[in-house]
């Protein structure tokens, strides 16, 4: 993965790396700790992340309702991470966990967020 | 293995809250029926897709999926205002959505795009006034 002046390496990291690098709060899904991922895509519209078709995908989004998690299970997206501060509901909580899927909520910007994992490595999808 | 089955599902207009419901139920379906897990993630987005349509844009509606050995057809029928130019529908970017529809992060114009792009078929029949119909046919090679 190539930027701005610069090299950076492309590595894969474990949901729990990502929660760490982004101070966030793992919300369900304590058995996806230890998940690869592989790529990164950040988006509050729904209709764009539906268009993307990688796998071990985190999903980075500011949109907290039924809609993202139901997108996040269409789509095989197995980890999603809530930015801005933005708090789960219950009903999402108990989709997700329905769905076998990861949610995290972290206090930072998606700017921010973004920023902190592609300095780490985490690939974009395009 | 052989198989042959038949799936209908009832979509409520406007109901944001039980959308994408009956996309999960067949994709678990599919799922038992162990099917490649590539044309499966394309069939579910493609209901979903199409579930969320009829719950933005039509007052009631149906899913109906017919799976045999050779191909799956999803049948997607709505009541509703119907479309008026569905080449202009069938381009990236172009929605009628509500802002309500905006707010659940819809309405960006992709959905019908995106159907095609993980179907290997997408028939679109419609009258304004009346309704709509998708036929979303994969072959499972």
């Amino acid at each position: 993965m190539s930027t701005f002046g610069q090299m950076l390496i492309s590595i894969e990291m474990t949901l729990n790396e990502i929660i760490k690098l982004t101070k966030g709060r793992l919300v369900c899904g304590d058995s996806k700790l230890n998940y690869m991922l592989k790529f990164a895509f950040a988006s509050d519209l729904m209709s764009d992340v539906l268009t993307i078709d990688t796998d071990n995908l985190l999903l980075i989004t500011g949109l907290t309702n039924l809609q993202t998690i139901r997108t996040a299970e269409m789509s095989d997206i197995q980890t999603v991470l809530f930015v801005r501060n933005k708090k789960v509901s219950q009903d999402m909580i108990d989709l997700a966990n329905e769905s076998d899927i990861a949610l995290i909520e972290c206090p930072s910007s998606m700017y921010k967020t973004c920023g902190e994992l592609y300095k780490a490595g985490l690939p974009y999808v395009f | 293995m052989f198989f042959n089955m038949q799936l209908t599902y009832e979509i409520a207009g406007g109901d944001f809250g039980k959308a994408g419901y009956a996309s999960s139920e067949i994709k678990k379906v599919l799922k038992k029926l162990n099917l490649d897990l590539r044309i499966i993630k394309k069939i579910a987005v493609a209901l979903y897709e199409a579930e969320v349509n009829i719950v933005a844009h039509a007052y009631r509606g149906s899913l109906t999926v017919e799976i045999d050995t050779v191909k799956i057809s999803v049948k997607a029928q709505d009541e509703g205002p119907g479309i008026a130019d569905i080449d202009q529908a069938m381009t990236e970017g172009f929605s009628t959505a509500s802002a309500q529809v905006r707010e659940m992060g819809f309405g960006a114009g992709m959905g019908l795009p995106n159907i095609k792009k993980n179907a290997d078929e997408l028939n679109i029949s419609s009258e304004v006034g009346k309704g709509t119909e998708l036929e979303i046919i994969t072959y499972l090679k």
